[in-house]
């Protein structure tokens, strides 16, 4: 199993969401995170002064999936969450150990 | 001669209804996401701003100047709130300064266009709406207020249509007010469009105790918009008084009512929206009709509206804080059951309506004066939009949507409770302070 770890732009999660559910993915958890990359933020202006904003506010979509699926999702969250300009974020694919679903004790990919 | 006590209490309504405007933006910036409230609230303090410059240059001599002809609008000659009358306006015992007057309905003229912010939040570019409300009180609130309030011989010699030629009863601006808003709201949310995820995603209200506070200050503020329009300290502004009180709480019953048997539950939002259906409706009515028709205009239209809150999911218009189902459903309620619950037993000025022995006459007056307003508004209204529409945009981009509209149009957010911003940012006068330190210092880490 794998675990497929997205930050992108909060504007594209809904369409991201979509994307996902087209292709079958059962479920997935969302946070609302700030962070960097190689854009390193941007300045504002604000009361007459400058501030420069080194977190910017972005979105991360975990998904468990199985080996099989990774890969799609892993496309899908990228076609879908690109804008072509800077900032559009990151994904990346983990490998999970096991999986235990908490009501039944199911483990493994019946757990997903 | 100049009544003392009127004047006091006509001022003191004037400060009342000034509160009303904040009261509003809180009820409306409760119900927003978390990421449009500041928005919420400077969409409405804005017109605080924006119309009392106008109702100085011009507003109130358009409004109650010398009409013009025909009663549709105030001529010129009080331009710079000059060349007033001296002496008290009204009718005797009631005398008051024209500028009480004039500060009292200014309030009026402020709040109107803030209540067509509830139709189009989240999404509405700031100047646009700046610019919005500048021609939308100049071309359509300062004409109707003239239709309305400005009574003959009050202000001027000749007055508006409604208010004297067709002899509408609407007391503190059910027509002028309520429907006008109402109807704006429509045709505004119509030319906007619906928010990113309508209705998908409805937007819950992010802070149902703003929701409940600005609703309370509306309630209160509400004494001085009815009771306030007796335009004196008499019998009249006791009666409104006495009506709004019972119009207001039969109306939240009515709505909760309604919310049990349909979804289960009563609602703190229902109670809130409730209490202002109620206020609405007895605004027209509220010194023509005794306290029991005060409670029935109240329960039915706190009944009616909570079931018109539906209208625009059937209908697909995303009216998303209820301006339609509340001001203009609210206010056609009110301005029309004069014609069944009018009274003359406690004002002569009133008719007797429908259920008092008065017949059919007063009802289709109260009809006329309704569709009148209702129809300038949403068509005037429509016509405005477009032309800010097509000319320099009405809407942020999707993406300033998405992301949050205090953010993009503001710079702000109302609730930095994470604290990575402040700390992550830092200012370039800091930066030109510690420029200065010599650059060996602070280097031996």
């Amino acid at each position: 199993m794998k675990m497929v770890t997205a930050i992108i732009k909060p504007f594209v999660l809904e369409d991201v969401k979509g994307a996902l559910e087209q292709l079958g993915v059962l479920g997935m958890t969302v946070s609302e995170v700030q962070g960097y990359g190689r854009q390193k933020g941007h300045t504002e202006v604000y009361r007459g002064a400058e501030y420069s904003v080194d977190f910017v506010p972005k979105v991360r979509i975990e998904v468990v999936t199985d080996d099989s699926t990774a890969e799609k999702v892993l496309d899908a969250i990228a076609e879908t969450a690109r804008t072509g300009k800077i900032g559009d974020g990151k994904v990346w694919v983990t490998p999970i150990e096991t999986v235990v679903r908490v009501r039944t004790g199911e483990r493994g990919a019946d757990a997903l | 001669m100049l009544n003392a006590g009127s004047t006091a209490w006509v001022l003191v309504s004037a400060a009342l209804v000034m509160l009303m405007t904040p009261g509003l933006a809180f009820f409306y910036g409760g119900m927003v996401r978390s990421k449009s409230v500041l928005n919420m609230l400077m969409m409405n303090f804005m017109c605080l701003a924006i119309v009392s410059v106008l109702w100085c240059l011009y507003g109130f001599s358009l409004a109650f100047g010398n009409d013009l002809g025909g009663g549709l609008l105030g001529g010129f000659e009080y331009v710079g709130l000059g060349g007033l009358p001296t002496d008290p306006i009204g009718t005797d015992p009631d005398k008051i300064p024209i500028l009480a007057f004039a500060m009292f309905q200014l309030m009026f003229a402020i709040i109107t266009p803030a209540l067509i912010s509830g139709a189009v939040p989240e999404r509405t570019k700031f100047w646009s709406w700046g610019i919005f409300v500048v021609l939308w009180s100049t071309i359509v609130y300062f004409p109707v207020a003239h239709w309305v309030f400005a009574f003959d011989g009050t202000t001027a010699e000749t007055g508006g249509w409604i208010a004297n030629t067709l002899g509408a009863l609407d007391f503190a601006g059910g027509t002028a007010v309520h429907i006008n808003a109402g109807a704006a709201g429509l045709a505004l949310a119509i030319v906007l469009g619906k928010r990113r995820g309508w209705p998908r995603d409805p937007g819950r209200p992010h802070s149902l105790p703003f929701v409940l506070l600005g609703a309370s200050l509306l309630w209160f503020g509400w004494y001085g918009f009815n009771a306030g329009s007796a335009l004196g300290a008499n019998q009249n502004a006791a009666i409104a008084f006495t009506t709004t009180t019972l119009a207001t709480a039969a109306a939240v019953i009515g709505w909760l009512v309604v919310e049990q048997l349909r979804d289960g539950k009563p609602t703190t939002l229902g109670a809130a929206s409730g209490a202002v259906a109620g206020l609405v409706a007895i605004t027209p009515a509220c010194a023509f009709v005794n306290p029991i028709g005060g409670l029935a205009i109240g329960v039915i239209a706190g009944a009616v509206c909570a079931l018109c809150v539906s209208l625009k999911f059937r209908l697909g218009f995303d009216d998303s804080l209820d301006v339609v189902a509340v001001h203009l459903v609210g206010g056609l309620i009110g301005t029309i059951l004069i014609g069944f619950f009018g009274t003359t037993s406690l004002n002569e000025a009133s008719a007797d309506g429908l259920f008092y022995g008065g017949g059919f006459g007063q009802l289709g007056i109260q009809v006329v004066a309704a569709l009148a307003v209702l129809v300038y508004s949403f068509v005037v209204t429509a016509i405005i939009a477009l032309v800010i529409k097509v000319t320099i945009g009405f809407r942020v981009s999707d993406e300033d949507e998405s992301t949050g509209i205090d953010e993009s149009q503001h710079a702000e957010s109302s609730y930095d409770y994470s604290g990575l911003r402040s700390s992550g940012g830092h200012s370039s006068i800091l930066d030109a302070a510690t420029s200065k330190v010599p650059a060996s210092a602070g280097q031996e880490g």
